[in-house]
């Protein structure tokens, strides 16, 4: 049957239905994927979501495995995914099954959890291997997504496929992007109610980014919000979408930019998604403006670096909050936004917490988009002073930039030295973790710093767009290593405790009711740390780095806890051979900490619970 | 229009544009294809000593592209230039100061092995590697002048990084930026 005749032959199989419903009274509502999903998270057991949940807390209320007794956690078993590229995202757990993705080639397995793991089915998409070629910084996927026996696959390559979680059949596929302009996939999706929210990759390829909402049922699309251009591309009422309480006003985009390099601006949306299905709307961030050389932009570049909330019925935006205006230092606004409800001054607030990669930790009213708390998480950070919070100003809401760490002010050509944090962020997209029995927030950090220096670039499409050269250097006069696990109190603004790493921490946190947190170190060790106190009370070294997230489920009554191994990524490319480190000064010999001297390539799950 | 009418000749590199264009960078690939798997060299058998300069760069007996580090310790220009390019262009996937990555080879060894036209094919018109592992696969960049019109500068630097005349990081000291050489990056990156 040609597709043209399937869709003739579904549409009069819906007519059908649809008259059929006539005769026998209303019809029942629509299924909606999250009506299943929003069951599925409350149970603990199974892990369903990259984030655990829609708020994106990575919180499970199991304690079997709790701070008493996580010092016997032993493997229980393990798999071996075939791949030696970067693993990052977590395996699902949906009933009796786990579901495990793959860097590219984006492998999917599915593993019985009644006979150790056996393969029940696979899925191997058939890629061209030509989009490797144009991913930025390694070949990770963040993982599937799962609503009402569907699997979602967003291939490398932007082909987004439905899978049938039984049996592995491909029920529909959609193609989001286009690699040869150097449009691919890194990210997951998130199933919202009938449609699926998907975003898009390759800010330093110039691609102009977007969030895309497609069908559940067929894969068509319902809206596109691009992040830059003019208000009806980017689904932005100017009356009814706000910034930090006031309309956006028309063109807010437009008139932000010189010229046409909004088309080739970036503000791609590569991160992760979060939704309250009580106020209805979607958050996520967008990322970096294209290129890196800021005095090719020039203007707020609007509206990348933002956190955006939009209906996921229409995608029309809430509210806008952007966080880094006219970027200078590739600070890509994508990390997870955090959805937590907590007291600030007494009064219980719906909140939304967002580590950005520029070092701060934004706390905001999810449902206005007003900024309530900004405040480093890392004491490093130096190019901006602090982010003026006095409604009257002029400046309201924006981060008041160092001139002596202004790439754009000491100008092209020019290596301003001493930049903190470094381009990969204080935090990169490894997702944090909220725990509602102690209030805080456990944040996954890289402590790097770095010199940049920008230069004129051209673009051509499907082509590198980057415009910089940049150093980067484990924090000075600090611990010396490169990373930090912290826990933080987004009500005050404050570290509560900070764990200094020997690398980044590029793995997802997990928090749970058994009083511990867990995270992976590029060296590959599991830790378990006491969420109240941050002590270590568990640590287990993996085959190979950990860039991926920890996750847990229960399986007939026993807790385990599951987490990837396989190092690579952006934290693989710049560490791999190691930094140079500033306190030697720039050039000394044998200064460096090389991930290389600790781990190797790898791509293994690895499976924890407590002895019998 | 410079940018693909620049004109190249294979019988001498030393007369080629030094900032060359994709096309002629192509046309070299075809004439290199097959050297592409060059053999293990030791470093000591590499000739990166200067033997001449056209005014805009500098090269070695057998006219291929190299550094040139002056009595005052400076590098010159356009292999200083070809730390900034590799740092922009290469290293998001090659790891910085040409030391590799996680997947993707240290280009600072490749330089050295990979005869310099076989380096240009390379980088002009991509490769492949498949294994059980999965791919590799190294891009085209024939027609990206922030790499062709560079391509010898960064050749330059992975060549000083190979030999460990330039230690890692920014290099600390350089000459200036010549008027020559500016005119034929812009005609290169403008044409």
């Amino acid at each position: 049957m040609t597709r043209s005749a399937m869709r003739a032959a579904k549409a009069a199989f819906l007519g059908a239905a649809l008259s059929g419903a006539a005769f026998f009274g209303p019809a029942l509502a629509p299924a909606l994927a999250n009506d299943g999903l929003l069951a599925l998270q409350d149970d603990p057991k199974q892990w369903t979501m990259q984030l655990g949940d829609y708020a994106g807390n990575r919180y499970s209320e199991l304690d079997q495995i709790n701070a008493e007794n996580v010092k016997n956690l032993q493997v229980s078993w393990t798999f071996s995914t075939g791949v030696l590229r970067g693993h990052e995202g977590s395996p699902l757990v949906v009933g009796d099954v786990m579901y495990v993705h793959t860097p590219f080639p984006n492998t999917v397995y599915a593993l019985d959890l009644n006979d150790d793991g056996r393969i029940l089915w696979r899925y191997t998409p058939q890629q061209n291997p030509e989009v490797i070629g144009v991913m930025c910084c390694d070949t990770v996927y963040r993982g599937l997504a799962y609503a009402d026996g569907v699997l979602f696959l967003h291939q490398a390559d932007t082909t987004l496929v439905a899978l049938d979680a039984k049996t592995g059949d491909v029920k529909w596929s959609v193609v989001n992007g286009d690699p040869a302009k150097g449009e691919t996939n890194t990210t997951t999706v998130l199933p919202v109610k009938d449609k699926v929210i998907v975003g898009i990759s390759g800010g330093e390829y110039g691609v102009r980014g977007h969030v895309t909402a497609y069908n559940v049922s067929d894969g068509s699309m319902a809206w596109r919000a691009y992040s830059t251009g003019p208000d009806d591309e980017m689904l932005v009422d100017p009356e009814k979408t706000t910034v930090l309480g006031k309309p956006v006003g028309a063109n807010s985009s437009l008139e932000s930019w010189e010229g046409d390099q909004w088309k080739i601006g970036g503000g791609t949306t590569w991160g992760w998604f979060t939704y309250d299905p009580e106020a209805d709307l979607v958050y996520y961030g967008t990322g970096n403006p294209s290129t890196w050389n800021p005095s090719q932009r020039p203007g707020d570049n609007k509206w990348s670096m933002t956190i955006m909330a939009r209906d996921p019925d229409t995608g029309v935006a809430r509210w806008f909050y952007q966080k880094t205006p006219h970027d200078e230092w590739d600070y890509d606004g994508i990390n997870e936004n955090l959805l937590v409800d907590q007291e600030i001054d007494g009064v219980e607030r719906k909140l939304l917490v967002n580590f950005d990669r520029n070092g701060f930790g934004y706390t905001l009213d999810r449902l206005t988009g007003e900024l309530l708390v900004a405040e480093k998480y890392d004491p490093a950070v130096n190019w901006a002073t602090h982010v003026d919070m006095d409604p009257a100003s002029a400046t309201y809401g924006r981060p008041q930039v160092v001139a002596e760490f202004s790439t754009e002010q000491n100008g092209e050509d020019v290596n301003s030295t001493g930049i903190c944090p470094a381009a990969l962020g204080s935090k990169d997209q490894q997702p944090s973790a909220f725990s509602p029995k102690t209030g805080l927030f456990y944040v996954p950090t890289n402590h790097v710093c770095m010199d940049y220096e920008p230069f004129r670039v051209s673009y051509t499409a499907g082509q590198p767009y980057v415009g910089a050269t940049l150093s980067m250097y484990p924090a000075p006069d600090s611990h010396g290593g490169m990373g930090n696990f912290i826990a933080w109190d987004a009500t005050q603004g404050k570290i509560a405790w900070s764990l200094p790493e020997r690398f980044s921490v590029w793995s997802g946190a997990l928090a749970t009711a058994g009083d511990i947190v867990f995270y992976g170190t590029l060296e590959g060790y599991l830790k378990a740390v006491d969420s109240k106190t941050g002590e270590e009370l568990y640590r287990f070294k993996t085959p190979s780095g950990i860039i991926g997230n920890v996750m847990t489920y229960e399986h007939k009554g026993k807790q385990y806890i599951g987490v990837l191994s396989g190092v690579g990524g952006w934290a693989g490319i710049g560490l791999a051979a190691g930094l140079t480190n500033a306190n030697d000064g720039l050039g000394a010999v044998g200064g460096y900490a090389a991930l290389s001297d600790y781990t190797a390539l790898g791509g293994q799950l690895t499976v924890f619970a407590l002895p019998n | 229009m410079a940018f693909e009418s620049l004109s190249f000749s294979t019988a001498s590199a030393r007369r080629a544009p030094r900032l060359r264009s994709a096309a002629a960078a192509a046309l070299l690939g075809v004439l290199a294809a097959g050297a592409a798997l060059a053999e293990q060299k030791h470093r000591e058998d590499v000739d990166v000593a200067a033997a001449s300069n056209d005014g805009i760069r500098y090269f070695n007996a057998e006219d291929v592209p190299t550094f040139n580090i002056n009595d005052k310790g400076e590098l010159d220009w356009p292999t200083f230039s070809g730390f900034r390019r590799y740092h922009a262009e290469c290293h998001v996937c090659h790891g910085p100061d040409g030391e590799g990555s996680t997947y993707a080879p240290a280009l600072k060894n490749s330089a050295l092995n990979l005869d310099y036209y076989a380096f240009l094919e390379v980088v002009a018109s991509g490769r492949q590697v498949t294994g059980a592992s999965g791919n590799s696969v190294m891009p085209a960049f024939g027609t990206n002048k922030n790499v062709m019109c560079y391509l010898d500068d960064i050749y330059s630097y992975l060549r000083a990084r190979g030999v460990d005349a330039l230690p890692r990081g920014r290099p600390a000291k350089r000459e200036q930026k010549t008027d020559a050489y500016s005119d034929l990056e812009k005609e290169c990156m403008e044409g």
